[in-house]
Parts: C-alpha cells; sequence; structure tokens
C-alpha cells in the first residue's frame, strides 16, 4: 500500500525542487545587485582618488590649493570625536540596556520607555542635531566643540546600544540566569558575574555597528556647527608637565572626515574632486575596518561561550 | 527502606509545608498542600504532566520570586529553626543559599569547571584559592565526578558529556552545603548509565542531606525514595513511604498512576 509510486514521489521531487532553484536565483541576483552597486562606488573612488592616497595626504591640513591639501585635522577631529562618542554612548546605554531587562519593573512605564527607545532610532539624525545645537551648545554652553559633536553622535547611536544590549542579554538562556540566582546570587552578582561576561560580545558589536553609522554622519555635526575648513589641530590630550593629561581638547573647534569631503565636493576646482574621493575612500575604509573588528571580536568572545 | 518502618513520629522533620497555595497571576497551581519533609531522607514527587511538582519544589528555594504575578499563601518551615520560607520578610536570597536546587536540563555557566563548582562560594564572598580548590575537590567527589574531572579543572564546562554536566551541577549545588537538595527531573535529560550513576549518588547523598527529586520514572522514586507523595491538579492525593504507595496505595489513581494505567 502506497500513496504514490516511487518514480512519481521522484517527479514530485523534481518539480519542488525547481522552486529552491527559482529562489536560489533570485537570491544571487539581488545580492549581486547589492555588491555590484557597492563594488562600483568603492572601485570608482578609489580610481579617482587613487593619485592623492600618500603619506602626506594623511599628514597634510587642509589648502586652497587641491594637490597640497590633506585629511590631517579631519581623521584627527574624527577620531576625538568618536572617542567621546564612544565613552557617553557605551557606559549610558550598556546601564540602560541591563536596567531595561533585568531591573525594570514589568509595569506600563516601561512599556512606554521601550518602544520609545525603539522609535529614536527611527529618529533622522538633523533632529538630533537641532537638539544639540539648543541644548549642548547654547544651554551648556559647551559651543561647537568635540565635546558637543561627541555628545550628539552619543545621542544618535544610544539607541542602537540599548536595543543591542538588550538583545544580546536576551539571548542567555534563563536556566543560566536561574542556575546563578539558584545558588544565592544577587541581581547585581548576576549581572556582574554573567550577564555582563556573557554578553559582551553582543554589545561590542552593537556600539561598533552604531559607531559605523556615526563616523560617517554629516547633517548633525554641521548643525552643531563644525568648521569646514581648519588648519590647526585641537589640544593635545597628553602634555610633558604634570598632571600629562589635558582635556582641553574637547572644547576645541574640529571638522570631520564627512565634513571635509562635503567642502570639497562643492569646489568648483576639479582637482578637489579628487581630493574627496580620496578622503571618501578613507572613510569607507574605516567603516569596513571597524565592521570587521566587531565580526572579529565576536567571534573570539564566543568562542568560548556555548549553551 | 529498612524495615520495620520507624514511626513517622519519631523521625526528625527538616520541613514541612502547610496550607500551601501558589498562584501563577489568576491561576492557582496549588491547592492547599500539607507536607512533611523528613531530615536525611529522599522524598519523591510524582504525578501526571502539569499537576504541579516543579511549582511545588520552586516554592522551597522561592525561585517563583524571580518572576512578576506569582504569589504564595500559607507556608514552608524550615527546621530546626522553624523560619517560614515563604515569609515576606525572608529574603529568598537567604533561602536560596540554604537550599540548592538541581534542574532537569544540565545548565553549567560557560566558564571552567572550577568556577562552576566554585560559583556558590564566590557568592558567598570565598575567593580564597585554597579554600576554593579543597570545597571544590570535597564537592566534586560527592558528586562522583572527581576522577573524570580531576585532569580538566579549568577546561569549559560544556566540553564534558550530558552525564558528567549533570553531576557538575550536583557539585555545584553540594558546594555550598546546602540543607536540603531539591531535584527537578535530574535524569530526564540523560542516558540509563548516566541516570544509574545520578541515581546511585543520591543513595550517598541522602547519609548527609535532606533531598526532594521530582521524577516521571516510577523504578527511579521506587529506587531511590524513601517517601512518595502523588500530586494531581495542584492537589496532594497521597503521600507516605515509598513501599506503601507502590505496593498498597490508599486511592485508587494513585495506583492507576503508578501502573501506568493513567496519567
Ligand atoms: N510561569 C507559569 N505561568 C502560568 N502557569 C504556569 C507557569 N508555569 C507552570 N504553569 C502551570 O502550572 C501548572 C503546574 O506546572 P508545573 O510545571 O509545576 O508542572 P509539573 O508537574 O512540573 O509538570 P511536568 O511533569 O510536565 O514538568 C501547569 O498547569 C502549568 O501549565
Ligand atoms: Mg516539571
Amino acid at each position: 500500500m502506497a500513496l504514490q509510486s516511487p518514480a512519481e514521489i521522484r517527479a514530485l521531487i523534481a518539480n519542488h525542487k525547481r522552486w529552491d532553484i527559482v529562489f536560489g536565483v533570485i537570491g544571487i541576483v539581488c545580492l549581486a545587485i547589492c555588491l555590484m552597486t557597492f563594488v562600483t562606488l568603492f572601485v570608482d573612488m578609489l580610481i579617482d582618488g587613487y593619485a592623492r592616497l600618500r603619506p602626506e595626504f594623511f599628514t597634510e591640513f587642509p589648502s586652497r590649493r587641491a594637490g597640497q591639501a590633506g585629511i590631517l585635522s579631519a581623521w584627527i577631529g574624527t577620531t576625538m570625536v568618536m572617542i567621546v562618542t564612544a565613552a557617553v554612548a557605551v557606559p549610558l546605554g550598556v546601564a540602560a540596556g541591563i536596567y531595561l531587562e533585568e531591573y525594570a519593573p514589568g509595569n506600563w512605564m516601561t512599556d512606554v520607555i521601550e518602544i520609545n527607545i525603539s522609535n529614536l532610532a527611527g529618529v533622522p539624525s538633523i533632529v538630533y542635531g537641532l537638539l544639540a545645537l539648543g541644548l549642548f551648545v547654547y544651554q551648556f554652553g559647551l559651543g561647537q566643540s568635540v565635546a558637543t559633536a561627541g555628545l550628539t553622535l552619543a545621542l544618535l547611536i544610544l539607541p542602537v546600544v540599548i536595543v543591542a544590549t538588550r538583545e544580546s542579554i536576551r539571548a542567555i538562556p534563563g536556566a543560566i540566569r536561574e542556575a546563578a540566582y539558584a545558588l544565592g546570587a544577587t541581581k547585581w552578582q548576576v549581572v556582574q558575574g554573567h550577564i555582563l561576561p556573557y554578553s559582551t560580545g553582543g554589545i561590542l558589536t552593537g556600539v561598533i555597528i552604531g559607531m559605523a553609522r556615526a563616523i560617517g554622519e554629516t547633517a548633525p555635526i554641521i548643525t552643531v556647527g563644525a568648521l569646514t575648513f581648519i588648519a590647526f589641530l585641537p589640544p593635545s590630550p597628553v602634555t610633558t608637565e604634570p598632571p600629562f593629561l589635558s582635556f582641553e581638547w574637547l572644547m576645541s573647534p574640529f571638522t570631520v572626515m564627512p565634513i571635509q569631503i562635503f567642502n570639497w565636493t562643492s569646489r568648483p576646482d576639479p582637482a578637489f574632486q579628487a581630493n574627496a574621493a580620496a578622503a571618501g575612500f578613507i572613510l569607507v575604509f574605516m567603516t569596513l575596518a571597524m565592521n570587521g573588528l566587531a565580526i572579529w571580536l565576536r567571534y573570539r568572545i564566543r568562542r568560548n561561550i556555548k549553551w | 527502606m529498612a524495615d520495620p518502618k520507624p514511626a513517622l513520629e519519631s523521625l526528625p522533620l527538616k520541613a514541612h509545608a502547610a496550607g500551601l497555595n501558589f498562584h501563577y497571576g489568576d491561576f492557582q497551581a496549588l491547592k492547599n498542600i500539607d507536607m512533611p519533609i523528613y531530615d536525611k531522607r529522599v522524598t519523591a514527587l510524582i504525578g501526571p504532566s502539569g499537576c504541579g511538582k516543579s511549582t511545588f519544589l520552586r516554592c522551597f528555594n522561592r525561585m517563583h520570586d524571580l518572576y512578576p504575578g506569582n504569589r504564595y499563601e500559607g507556608e514552608i518551615r524550615l527546621h530546626p529553626d522553624n523560619v517560614n520560607l515563604l515569609d515576606r520578610a525572608v529574603d529568598p536570597i537567604e533561602v536560596r543559599m540554604r537550599l540548592s536546587m538541581v534542574f532537569q536540563k544540565p545548565n553549567p555557566f560557560p566558564k571552567s569547571i572550577f568556577e562552576n563548582v566554585a560559583y556558590g562560594l564566590r557568592v558567598r564572598g570565598i575567593n580564597q584559592r585554597a579554600v576554593l580548590e579543597e570545597k571544590v575537590e570535597e564537592a566534586l567527589r560527592s558528586a562522583a565526578l572527581w576522577n573524570e574531572a580531576k585532569d580538566r579543572l579549568h577546561e569549559q564546562a560544556f566540553n564534558l558529556s550530558g552525564g558528567q554536566q549533570q553531576r557538575m551541577c550536583i557539585a555545584r549545588a553540594l558546594a555550598t552545603e546546602p540543607e536540603i537538595l531539591l531535584f527537578d527531573e535530574p535524569t530526564s535529560a540523560l542516558d540509563p548509565i548516566a541516570t544509574a550513576s545520578i541515581e546511585e549518588l543520591i543513595a550517598e547523598l541522602k547519609e548527609k542531606v535532606t533531598i526532594l527529586i521530582v521524577t516521571h520514572n516510577m523504578q527511579q522514586a521506587a529506587r531511590v525514595s524513601d517517601f512518595t507523595a502523588y500530586m494531581y491538579i495542584g492537589e496532594l492525593i497521597e503521600y507516605g513511604w515509598t513501599d506503601d504507595i507502590f505496593i498498597k496505595p490508599k486511592h485508587e489513581q494513585t495506583e492507576a498512576y503508578i501502573t501506568g494505567r493513567f496519567g
């Protein structure tokens, strides 16, 4: 007794598998479109800017003459702003994520906060710029400084960090949490002995992805008043006199990579387009490098964690 | 299970539940349970799936406090100090430091074997290397895992087999010298050999500690326990010496369940 003969079953399977092939092809085409677009842009920038990619490009200030202009102030500005962003967004975002997952009572207030955090991630970045202009620049009197820009971008990526933290905490099995509580651990002991160490990989990934987004942000940075032409560096964070550390750089005017690129692309002289392409290439490369770092860190940290 | 059995009144009590009700939100999962837990004896909890065995067990170490909306009524007295474990004034952390639990599925931390077993001690602020090493060895010996684990104490615990992981979890629970060990179907995820070794272990452990074990395996209940409690839909139907329950149960339903005609 059989519903279908083996020959019929085989014909049926062959027929069904046709859809596997169809979908496989569609998938590859979609993927190719995405990849090709990106590769074309990347290669195009590389070709246009290749001539400018020399060591001096990194060590020269911007200049009126395209051939001598460099990105020194821009990449140092970007680095400093990113440091402030990370220093602010990581502790705030991780703490908020842990609180929401482990401590917050399950009531309507928590629900409202949760929904709003997701909404915050969708707010256009220019709006953060406007908020920062009112709050940091004027209200707090931080002016058009590295600190303002760093805080602005920190606000921008805070939702990303919070969501990444919560998701990696949720990935920890309830059984492990219960095992720790059952041994008499307090909430804080569970957080610092288990929750934090097991979710570090996911949190780091979220942080870096957020940073990779922030590094290319232009609109909010322009809004808070980054300069487009700057021929000096912020004061060094390390000094030769005690206490050897200085925070004056936080209050210094600055520029960042995307603004430098924007500035060059808006010049009439075509020689500046090559500079823009070269700087664009470097910016994309920085983003890719950060994503690569995220993947590597996640791999390293998760290697020792299995459930 | 030495015959003739001593009179129940002459046995020392380790704990007893009195008028215990438990609610998951609006759902009442335990109804007016009264049950003695005798000192240094094994008590088995049996009954069909969903009857409230795990719920009852998890009242003892206040695991239900971890989730919102759960409510206890009545008491579980722990002897000899006669404290009511369910009292709101009693910190659940204190309760969990006195009673240990072994779960259905082995749940090792993604840490080394040593750190897993030492965790309960670290929680108590014990961090001196020498003390930890001594206690970890003692616990692993009691859990019959020392010989297999002694050369790989600093390897990840998830490299152990399922049965070894469960014995490591038992060692972790034992390291803090609990007054009662709570087992929730500790062998349901294990093969017959690992199961046998855990049953042997339970027989040895009851010299030192009071044990409460949930099991779906009737032979296991008969083999390891001194007392058996049969539960059905949140109620305690029958309680008594394991031989009595298995040979001449008072309730027809108990007999039907034990013989596999029901449940
Ligand atoms: N978190 C919960 N919220 C609401 N109801 C629950 C919850 N956990 C368990 N219950 C219900 O409580 C009752 C008892 O569940 P419990 O897990 O104690 O059963 P059990 O006897 O351990 O079953 P099993 O043998 O399948 O493990 C069941 O009806 C179950 O659906
Ligand atoms: Mg259960």
